[in-house]
Parts: structure tokens; sequence; C-alpha cells
């Protein structure tokens, strides 16, 4: 599926301008908050109606409002899990999810109610009121509404915003699994890059009102520019990896990736799971030749594929490991100590406990048969 | 115990004003929920005009109100003819003017109770529904209608309550027909002007009191019913 946007739209003083198109499964709009996004799917969903422009999903048309078409949100067929889950007070869960596969055709449905409440774990909930259940809980059963009226896209707007950590680790394992064992592509709203990394496919990176980058999640990641400024320490490189095997006496997983071996914490997957990681720039540390004696567990030999002198003390190093980019913030200082430049051979050494485990994915396969839902 | 013992005359007062306040809460209904909605939700040319017009008869004196009503509804009013020559509705001096009458002085207070509880409404449960394949129409059924509920509760009773107790639109539409257009509050009034009606008075001033105590006695029962169901507190 392809959704292809483009929208002139005021409010006040704001103007969103942005054009984007992507195929993805997952497309994060990612940006700061005041940046547009939630205005933009807002747009897509057929909450607000743009001054301008025109939105496309699937080959069809949704607004154009140069021929005047807009096609109101109860026939889109889009889904919407909003931040705040917006459950209806006065149905049980179940009535809750059966809601919107009233009003779709029959010929439509293919989503199966037993499969998603499954997929989302959400079985024990059925008989109860959402006024009863857990920020987490809710977030789920908003999420299974929002699947089994069949729509043809899924929106979701922050919906772990207004969750505290563990929640959104309770939460992120079903988007995955929505991600990789549906075939609905789902448009994502986030501001925090740790969920973009593990979630997103594609990505659509907003700045006040406009669209500043957008194409493949690794490539955009890997980009330090276009990240906020209060989150450039969290900024990264995403890593596709595949589980070898475990170190079961050091509670390690030993993986494969184009560039070489490595070891992280315990990842709970099988031999030949794909799994993809996000690797944080500061947690990258170079050396000329390979080292010995260290402690660190994973050293990677790599070319150097660009360096840029963004901050003050800081210069980000951009690094190829025979196909996986990396990245490395080190001091300008080191740089210079080093003599690093462009096309350079270095060494890459990965502290494993340092990883960002939260970063890592679940196995990201590929689109299954609609069945599995 | 003797004196508590009402006449035919008197039981038949109680009984319209029954019947009267009924009919008047529940063909007023449907049109207190339409524009207690446009109110709330809509923006429309000459909304305040409507809000103006709803509230009228809450502020005018209800002799006006009622003298208003004789002359659009009565038999040659420009309404009342109207009604009479095609569907044979006559209100002028009928126990149905006394309910229209009761239903004009009640309606401000249904359209208030009902149009508070719209607006409590949170507007993005409705957008959620839309987004789930939910025409306007479902929203409303669905969703709206459900989630005031308790207000649409409060509005009747409120109005039932009203149209009980109304006096002077009716007496000045309708007259005090006994059996036909005499209330309860008529026949308390007639007690009164007559010498020794004092006790007749107090009876059917008790029974008043027996009636709206347990109106709201039953709006409690079922609000309370309805906030389990919603289970909105929980």
């Amino acid at each position: 599926m392809t959704l292809s946007v483009r929208i002139r739209h005021r409010q006040g003083d704001f103007l969103l301008d942005a054009a984007f198109e992507s195929a993805g499964r997952l497309t994060a709009l990612f940006g700061p908050s005041g940046s547009g996004k939630t205005s933009l799917i807002n747009m897509i969903g057929g909450l607000v109606r743009p001054g301008s422009g025109r939105i496309e999903a699937d080959g069809r048309l949704l607004v154009d409002t140069d021929a005047r078409i807009f096609v109101p949100k109860h026939r889109r067929r889009i889904g919407y899990v909003f931040q705040d889950a917006r459950l209806f007070p006065h149905m049980s869960v179940a009535q809750n999810l059966g809601y919107g596969r009233f009003f779709t055709p029959g010929a439509e449905r293919y989503a199966d109610f037993s499969g998603v409440v499954d997929l989302l774990g959400i079985g024990h909930l059925l008989t109860r009121k959402p006024a009863s259940l857990s920020g987490g809980e809710k977030q789920r059963v908003a999420i299974g509404r929002a699947l089994i009226a069949s729509p043809k896209l899924i929106l979701m707007d922050e919906p772990l915003a207004s969750l505290d950590e563990a929640r959104k680790a309770e939460i992120m394992p079903y988007i995955e699994r929505l991600r990789d064992e549906t075939k609905i592509p789902i448009v994502y709203v986030s501001h925090s890059v740790g969920e973009v990394a593990r979630l997103a496919t594609d990505v659509v990176v907003l700045s006040a009102g406009k669209v500043k980058a957008s194409g493949p999640a690794a490539d955009i990641l890997a980009r330090f520019d276009i990240l906020p400024e209060e989150q450039r320490s969290e900024a990264g490189a995403m890593v596709d990896l595949t589980v070898a095997g475990q170190e079961e006496g050091f509670g390690l997983t030993v993986l494969h990736s184009a560039g070489g071996e490595w070891r992280l914490p315990r990842i709970d997957a099988p031999a030949g799971a794909k799994i993809r990681a996000r690797v944080r720039a500061r947690d990258v540390m170079l050396s000329l030749e390979r080292p010995t004696g260290i402690s660190a567990l994973n050293v990677l030999p790599a070319t150097i594929a660009a360096i840029s002198m963004d901050g003050e003390p800081d210069a980000l190093v951009s690094l190829d490991c025979g196909g996986d980019r990396l990245a490395a913030r080190i001091t300008r200082r080191s740089v210079e100590m080093l003599g690093l430049a462009d096309g350079g051979e270095v060494f890459a050494v990965i502290k494993a406990v340092t990883f960002d485990r939260g970063s890592v994915g679940g196995p990201s396969r590929l689109a299954n048969d609609l069945s599995t839902l | 115990m003797e004196w508590l013992h009402l006449s035919p005359d008197e039981w038949n007062a109680v009984r319209l004003s029954i019947k009267v306040s009924t009919w008047a809460t529940v063909v007023a209904l449907p049109f207190g929920i339409a524009i207690a909605y446009a109110l709330a939700r809509r923006e429309f040319w000459g909304k305040a005009l409507l809000n103006g017009i709803v509230h009228l008869p809450l502020i005018l004196p209800p002799v006006v109100t009622g003298y208003l009503l004789l002359i659009t509804f009565g038999r040659r009013g420009p309404v009342g003819s109207l009604l009479d020559q095609y569907f044979g509705i006559v209100f002028s001096f009928r126990w149905t003017g006394a309910a229209l009458a009761c239903g004009v002085m009640a309606f401000p207070l249904m359209v208030r109770a009902i149009r508070l509880s719209i607006e409590a409404v949170d507007k993005k449960l409705e957008a959620a529904a839309g987004t789930l394949g939910a025409n306007p129409l479902w929203v409303f059924a669905t969703i709206t209608l459900p989630l005031i509920l308790p207000g649409i509760i409060a509005g009747m009773i409120l109005s039932f309550a009203k149209a009980m107790g109304e006096f002077g639109a009716t007496i000045t539409f309708v007259s005090n027909i006994p059996g036909e257009t005499q209330t309860l509050p008529s026949a308390i009034y007639t007690f009164t002007q007559v010498p020794g009606g004092d006790l007749g008075a107090l009876r059917l001033t008790l029974v008043s009191i027996v009636i709206a105590m347990a109106a709201l006695v039953a709006s409690e029962v079922l609000a309370r019913r309805v906030s389990r169901r919603l289970d909105i507190e929980g």
C-alpha cells in the first residue's frame, strides 16, 4: 500500500506544509511536539479537513481539495488508536472491540475477533468495563478495537506517550506483532527516537510543520542532523542481526551481522531469528588497531564513511561495517589525536552491557498471510 | 381519617394531572433532545433566537404564555385552525390543550438539563466512533444517547414536576373545566375560592406532595441504575 500526502493547512500562526509518500509497513511521523504530526494524521484519518491538499491511500483518493473531494471519516476504513485510548465507557471491553465490526461491510471483514484478542492478550478482560482497566490494558483494547473493524490502514497517535516505561515495554511487542504478522500498514506518530528506532520501517521527520526528511528508517535514523537537540544523545544506527545461538553460562546471545559477530545480553529468540537493534553512537568506541586484552565483547572492523563536527566537544563518525551502518560519538580531540579521516580503517568497540535492551525489536519477519490475524 | 378520602371529582383531577404531565413530557422529549443537541453542538443562523424562544416561557408571566397559546392554538388561531382542519386536533378547552400548555412551560427545563449533559459528553469519543465506521446518526444513537441518559432522565423528571404544578398558562389557555381541564393546581385553586373548601385543598395538597416525592425517588433510583450501568465513576 502506498500512502501519499500533500497538505497545506493554516492553524492560527502555524502553517503545516507537508508532503510525503510511504509504502512502509510502519511509517513513523517523527518530530518534536508542535511539529504538526498529530494534525497530519488527523487529516489522514478524516478528523480534520485540510485547508488545501491531497491525500491518497492505496490508490483511493481520500482528500482532494481541488476536486472538492473529502471522504468522511466513517467511510475511510482507517483505524485510529488515540493517545488517550478513548474507549466507550458505557460498553464492556467485548462491546468496544466489536463496535467497528458492525459497520464493516460483510465482504470486507477480514479481522477475526478471537485472533485479535489472542494477538493482544486481552481475552481475560472481555467482560470488564474500560474504567477498571490499567493504562496499558486500555491501550491494547484500543488497538484491538481498531483492528477488528478490518481497517485498510491504522493510525496511531503516540499510543505509548501516556504510559510509564513498564507499560510501554508491555505494549511494544504487540505493536511489533501487528507490524509483522498483519498486512495492515501503520502510520505511527511519535517524538521518541527509541520508539521510532524499534518500530518503524520508514520515517518521516517533521519540524515546524515541514517535512525535514523521509525514507527508510535505517537511512533516516543514521542521520543525526535531523534529530532534535535533546535527543541527540539517543542517536544511533540500526543494525540487522541474525541470532546464532545462546551462551547459556554467561546469559549472552551470539548474533551475526554483515559486519561480524556480536555478543549481546540475552535476547529470547531462536537461532536464525532476525533482530533489529539500535546501537547508540555514544556507546561506540573507536580504535586504530584491533584492541586486545579488552573487556568489551564486540569489536568490528569498519571504514569511516564520514565525520561530522556537529557539537562543540563532539564529533560524529559514521562507519561502514561490511555493509552495516554504525556511528560513534567521540570527542573532536580524539578525532585529531587518532588522525581519523574519511575512508580510514578503524575498529568499532561496543560494550555488551551498555547495550540499550529496550531498542531490541522483536523478530522482524516478513508480513505473513492475513490468516494469522 | 375519613377526611383523607378523595371525592370522585378530586380523583379525576389527580388522574388528569398525571395524564397531562405524562403526555406533556413524553411528546416534548424528542423535540427537547433535538433542540438541546442543536444548541449544544451546532452553529447555525438564528441560534440565539431559538435559544431565546425556548427559554421564553421560563421568564414570561405564565398568563402571557397561556394567552399566546390561546391566540395561536385556539380554534380560530392560525395554527389551531389548521390542526383542527387537517388533523382533527383541537386544543382549546380540552385536556390536550392542558398538556400543550404544560409541555411548553416545562420545555426550557427539559432542554437545559439535556443540553448540559450533551455538553459534558467527550466529543473525542464520538470522533473515535466515527473512525470505526459509524455515521453521525449511529454515533448519536450508540455513543451520545447512552451517555446523556442521566441528563435525559433528569430533564424528564424536572419537566414532569413542572407540568404537575403548572397553573397560570393552563387556566388561561384551557380554563378550569372539571373532568376535562381541571388539573390538581386548578382544583386546589377552586377549593380555595369556595367557603369550606379548605379540607379539599389540603387533601389535594397532600396528594401533590406525595406525587412530587414519588417522582423524585423514581428519578434517584433510575439515575443510580443508569450510572451503575455506565460505571464511569468506577
